[in-house]
């Protein structure tokens, strides 16, 4: 009997050691496009930091605000802004740190075509609300021209879940279609009015596929890793821009940054900026109790901001422009 | 009829020579598990009911019949008509492909067969009743799908498209396609529960029926199917239950759409996808609304479930095992 209470003990100060080699635990919890680089973070930081070790779970933007606010983790992230009314709902105000940027692009599944096609903000539109129904019409030929489109039906694909992905994709056409503002609006799900539902990035990249003659949108980094083939989106300068690190973050340095970083940078400005990007941020509360996890997240931010941007566009992610950067440095002394 | 307490317990004993007796404690025991089941399923409900509140509140009884599902916050309107729909097309789909399969398959396994083929071939379909559905899910996106937008699809169409059930467009996916996974889903339940029914026919009434000058098959028509009709029943009503509450292998097929079709060969959504989908990143008045279609599910299943009972009730004669 004694034996099996020394073994006993034994094991349990074996899981105590291992615990207490990383005695700061930060719990995360939010968006999925960024998992990646996070992770990436989060390991590269704990290496320097090995007291300090930061879980991530991607369990989706909406999911991330939503234990934000109810306080079971430490810091949230997000695709998207958080809204007045959502930071109303917080007991301990939120600060928006932009992490890095990302794109939604128009993937397709055109037999025969092998250059990127061109599209429009009012195409776009009309092909995601049933009203361009033929890949030849005379729209989108307008704008093809030289390019044998074919006689086909279009089938429109879409994401079946709420998605981060979806936000910036239906805001982007509620800016480019009062049609779309005032039928669907923005949302990260909306009813939609044609096409079948993919669950997930790489559902709706399956049925693209899978579906002759069909169209869907996925995350520039999804396309970019599983090689699919993406539309060129005309920007608000009248440019036909291929999503890209570089056009994605020229997207974010044509708009003005707002002092709290909440900012859609859709449509933005400037030559060669890609018109569908968007920043995704990271959710820090702006009073944080415990010393330990302060200074934790504190070193983590200005370690992001510094180092951790170089390493961004080798995994696709296009980094922050360096303005946003410097401003984001001031933010962090917001943290009390 | 006698009831058990009366027969085990000719006496009223001391409580501590009960107790020792472990009649008392295997009574006590059970009738705990036994009202576990009721509180569950009560306490089920009553959560169900509590979360959708808000849209029931909201809402009222055109939920039922609503045709639009916008989650968008500036509109927030919820029907569950598409999905109700949905589940109840793609579940009938499946009972008409699988109920005369499953039945077909178990009368040979039970009467016809040779043992040892029927021995293989009853532990195959066990086999298949344990596949987990993402599996038949996918195996469906990758052979199903593109056969339907190919071929069945189109066949359907040229001969059976003057009805409104099979009109382009043709995509491959939809609540066919969702029908007829469901229904290889659906049917290793009906095969292995109606073949237990029919081998558990007392051998003396084959018998009797062959002594009597029938052939095999009468046999098995007139004397053997009856005798067994409770059990297939209950299969049947089993393979339902799998086919209204599937989630995964539904939504990867059947095209997720929110809008009503007449046409089987169009999309459509069921109450479980839709839930599966949206409930991780749902609004505050979408949450609820998805909690209430889980409730109206939960209602669905009980009054198929309560119609069977009522159905084995009104039918059930004299010469079938009874319950």
């Amino acid at each position: 009997m004694t034996k099996f209470v020394v073994i006993g003990l034994a094991v349990i100060s074996a899981f105590a050691g291992t615990a207490s080699a990383a005695d700061l635990l930060i719990n995360g919890a939010g968006a999925t496009f960024p998992e990646p680089i996070y992770q990436e973070w989060f390991s590269q930081f704990k290496a320097a930091n090995p007291s300090v070790q930061i879980n991530y779970q991607a369990i989706g933007s909406g999911a991330g605000i939503k234990q934000l606010t109810e306080g079971t983790v430490d810091f949230g992230a997000s695709d998207k802004f958080m809204s007045d009314e959502q930071l109303g709902k917080l007991k301990v105000k939120a600060l928006h740190f932009p992490t890095v940027l990302g794109a939604v692009v128009l993937t397709y599944n055109l037999p025969g075509i092998n250059t990127p096609i061109n599209l429009t903000g009012p195409v776009i539109a009309g092909i995601f609300l049933g009203d361009i129904k033929m890949w030849n019409d005379a729209k989108i030929a307008a704008v093809n021209k030289g390019v044998a489109l074919p006689a086909k039906p279009i089938i429109v694909v879409h994401r079946s879940d709420g998605s981060g992905t979806s936000f910036v994709f239906t805001e982007y056409l509620s800016k480019v279609s009062a049609d779309w503002k005032s039928k669907v609006g923005t949302n990260d799900a909306v009813n939609w009015p044609v096409g079948m539902g993919g669950k997930g990035t790489a559902g709706v990249a399956g049925l693209v596929k899978q579906n002759p003659y069909s169209i869907g949108y996925v995350e520039l980094l999804y396309a970019k890793q599983n090689k699919l083939g993406y539309a060129k989106v005309e920007n608000s300068s009248k440019q036909f821009i291929e999503a890209s690190v570089e056009s994605v973050t020229a997207a974010a340095a044509g708009v003005k940054m707002t002092d709290d970083f909440r900012v859609s940078i859709t449509n933005g400005s400037g030559k060669a900026a890609y018109p569908i990007s968007t920043y995704t941020w990271l959710l820090i509360p702006s009073k944080i109790e415990d010393a330990g996890k302060k200074k934790a997240l504190v070193d983590f931010l200005t370690w992001m901001l510094k180092t951790g941007q170089k390493g961004a566009s080798a995994k696709d992610y296009a980094p922050l422009p360096a303005s946003v950067v410097a401003s984001e440095l001031k933010q962090i002394a917001l943290i009390k | 009829m006698a009831s058990p307490a009366a027969v085990t317990q000719p006496r009223k004993k001391a409580l501590s020579e009960r107790l020792r007796g472990g009649d008392m404690v295997a009574y006590l025991l059970t009738i705990f598990f036994a009202t576990l089941i009721l509180l569950v399923t009560v306490y089920i409900v009553y959560e169900l009911w509590m979360y959708s509140l808000p849209t029931l509140k909201k809402f009222g009884f055109s939920f039922i019949g609503g045709q639009i599902w916008d989650p968008n916050p500036d509109k927030n309107v919820y029907g569950a008509l598409p999905f109700i729909y949905g589940t109840l097309v793609t579940s009938i789909v499946a009972l008409l492909i699988s109920v005369p399969l499953g039945v077909g398959a178990a009368i040979y396994l039970s009467e016809l067969a040779e043992q040892k083929l029927s021995n293989i071939l009853t532990f195959l379909v066990e086999l298949l009743a344990a596949v987990p559905s993402v599996i038949y899910g996918l195996l469906a996106i990758f052979t199903l799908v593109p056969l339907m937008r190919d071929y069945i699809g189109p066949f359907l169409e040229k001969f059976l498209g003057w009805t409104p059930f099979f009109q382009s467009p043709i995509y491959g996916t939809g609540y066919l396609t969702a029908g007829l996974v469901l229904a290889v889903m659906t049917f290793p339940f009906i095969i292995s529960v109606s073949r237990e029914a029919l081998m558990a026919v007392p051998r003396e009434q084959r018998e009797a029926a062959l002594a009597l000058g029938a052939t095999q098959w009468e046999s098995t028509y007139q004397i053997v199917l009856p005798y067994a009709k409770l059990g297939i029943i209950g299969s049947v009503f089993l393979g339902l239950a799998r086919a209204l509450g599937e989630t995964m292998a539904v939504t990867m097929v059947i095209g997720n759409d929110t809008h009503i079709h007449a046409s089987l060969l169009n999309q459509g959504y069921t109450i479980a996808a839709l839930v599966a989908n949206e409930f991780n990143e749902a609004g505050d008045v979408q949450g609820p609304a998805l909690v209430e279609l889980c409730l109206v599910l939960f209602v669905m299943t009980m009054l198929i479930n309560a119609g069977a009972r009522l159905m084995i009730t009104l039918t059930t004669s004299k010469g079938s095992a009874r319950a």
